[in-house]
């Protein structure tokens, strides 16, 4: 089969979350993989795009319109690509922009979707995906083809497939109908990490108490390189901005570490992070209901656990860069 | 202007759901208004109340059952509702899509879509993004920020880590709301009074003879995410505690 991965860039970096998306697309070399990718973004990859299994790698280069001032754009381009070297299946990123464009590709083609899949088999067209904000999981047929799927960040691991690739120049010209542009984008948070694609986060529940108290969780999200998070109580309490929500409601988190902290544990948190490979919870109630549903308890008052993990974080990270 | 707001009838978040076999749930839980859904006929109804003229129709695809969700919308402000009743087991985002848009295309000429990012239950993620492509309009989703001025909209979406991006686009267009974009209304008795008798047309989806499409999904089985069990109650001072805890991340799960 041949299957697409639309490449994402961060700063023009190539995403770390790529490789998994890879690793779960190539089955052992079963799948003749096309990584697509935009002239500029994100070249001089071809090392490691090959060595996790990528056998084309396709450089779209656009006349007559900058596609990076509208997805519709991009979205037209890649399918044209697509189109030209008759892909079969295409699995994406299930981040913030994955989503977008897969979704706006598979509308365009009239073609089947499933998003934010943990699992995805392309011998039998199969997907496990997240249904009911995570408390239920699907397993489901695309028929038709093509047929699209985003795979939630983090969930398989990057395993090298080591191949010679060949570039593949495709070019395409686009008229810009100018009737959807992206005019800014807002960077004053761009140091912080996507919480949907955050290997670890730590988050607080209402006991933070207060928007500034937060600074508690950034300095030990600093020494653990994490996200930081928060429950729908803190984000309705007016604590922390709504994109920081993780939950039903909010975001669905696939981090390898979660620490919860002051959070009791709603079945609708238990929705948004539950896909986390290690759960930590902090809370002075012993009976919280999140003790029964972890890997990890500590039974203490989060503003002296976090201050404490953040110490003991930076006294390890300081003994080991002077042994 | 006239708007429609497609909105989904789905189980309470709070709701625990339980398999009854390898494609049911137990569906008996409290259905409710799908949360996201709630912002877009806030908006819509916000929207009308700028511009002064216009409509605010509810369109749903759903079960019988969905008519208190629609009267609930027609509470808030919306002046009529469209319900195609579908067996909703039976339909994927493909089909409930293009109901959507022949319950629309048929009914008039809109000029603003709403509808919420996702839905709660299948998060299929693409409404927004399929009615947009049936009605060959421009589509933002997530939307936390929304303002007309004349036949241009500006929103503002976010893009993750906190980043908004501001979006020029023309009318007509669709527009997934989220949480964020606004704060949806209570509604009053006499209000609910008074959407009792507000129009609500129920049309059954063979009715709109759909033209069969080339791919769909299929559901195979619904099982249950494994739990986690009791979690390993760490000992000691606050200090021992995060000491152990560290140990454990290293040296026994490789994360740090």
């Amino acid at each position: 089969m041949k299957i697409g991965i639309p490449i994402e860039t961060a700063l023009n970096q190539l995403k770390q979350t790529n490789l998994g998306v890879i690793s779960a697309a190539c089955q052992d070399g079963a799948n003749e993989l096309y990584a697509l990718l935009f002239a500029g973004s994100v070249e001089n990859h071809q090392e490691i795009l090959q060595s996790y299994g990528i056998n084309k790698i396709v450089t779209i280069s656009v006349a007559g319109a900058d596609v990076h001032r509208s997805p519709e754009l991009k979205t037209r381009a890649i399918i044209g690509a697509m189109n030209a070297l008759k892909i079969d299946a295409l699995l994406g990123i299930s981040s913030t922009d994955g989503r977008d464009l897969l979704a706006r590709i598979a509308a365009q083609l009239d073609a089947p979707l499933a998003l934010d899949c943990v699992g995805v088999d392309f011998t039998d067209r199969t997907v496990i995906k997240s249904q009911f904000s995570g408390k239920i999981l699907a397993k489901l047929k695309l028929w038709g083809t093509p047929f699209i799927c985003g795979l939630r960040p983090n969930v398989i691991p990057p395993k090298m497939f080591p191949v010679i690739a060949e570039n593949i120049p495709y070019h395409i010209a686009l008229e810009d109908t100018r009737r959807l542009e992206v005019r800014s984008i807002n960077k004053t948070a761009a140091d912080e990490i996507d919480l949907t694609e955050a290997e670890i986060i730590i988050s607080a529940g209402r006991p933070i108490g207060a928007a500034e108290n937060f600074k508690l969780l950034k300095d030990c999200a600093k020494e653990l390189g994490a996200a930081v998070g928060a429950s729908r109580a803190a984000v309705d309490s007016g604590f922390a901005p709504h994109s920081m929500q993780v939950g039903q409601t909010g975001k669905t988190v696939s981090p390898k570490l979660y620490i919860a902290c002051g959070i009791s544990g709603s079945i609708q948190h238990f929705a948004g992070m539950k896909g986390s490979k290690v759960i930590v919870a902090v809370n002075t109630d012993s009976d919280a209901p999140i003790f029964n549903k972890c890997d990890f308890g500590l039974r203490g008052d989060l503003f002296e656990v976090v201050p404490a993990l953040t110490a003991a974080l930076k006294k390890q990270r300081l003994s080991e860069n002077n042994p | 202007m006239q708007i429609y707001v497609c909105v989904k009838q789905v189980p309470d978040t709070a709701a625990s759901i339980t398999l009854l076999g390898p494609r049911i749930y137990d569906d008996t839980v409290k259905f409710v208004m799908n949360p996201f859904d709630e912002f877009a006929v806030e908006q819509a109804i916000q929207v009308k109340a700028q511009t002064g003229k216009g409509e605010v129709v509810i369109v749903t695809v759903g079960r019988e059952s969905a008519e208190s969700m629609v009267r609930t919308a027609l509470a808030m402000g919306a002046d009529r509702g469209i319900l195609v009743i579908a067996d909703i087991r039976q339909i994927d985002s493909i089909t409930t899509g293009r109901a959507l848009h022949q319950a629309i295309a048929r009914d008039g000429s809109p000029d603003l879509i709403f509808t919420g990012k996702q839905s709660v239950d299948s998060e299929g993620m693409q409404i927004p993004y399929r009615l947009a492509a049936a009605f060959n309009m421009p589509i933002v989703n997530e939307v936390v920020r929304f303002l007309l001025k004349n036949e241009t909209v500006t929103v503002e979406r976010e893009i993750g880590s906190g980043i908004r991006e501001a979006i020029d686009l023309t009318l007509p267009c669709v527009i997934g709301a989220t949480k964020g974009l606004n704060e949806p209304r209570y509604t009053r008795l006499p209000e609910i009074m008074k959407a009792r008798t507000k129009e609500l047309k129920k049309i059954d989806i063979n009715e709109l003879k759909l033209a069969p499409a080339a791919g769909k999904l299929e559901l195979l089985e619904l099982f249950p995410e494994a739990e986690r069990g009791q979690a390993v109650m760490l000992q000691g001072s606050v200090q021992e505690m995060t000491r152990q805890l560290i140990d454990l991340l290293k040296n026994n799960e490789q994360i740090l």
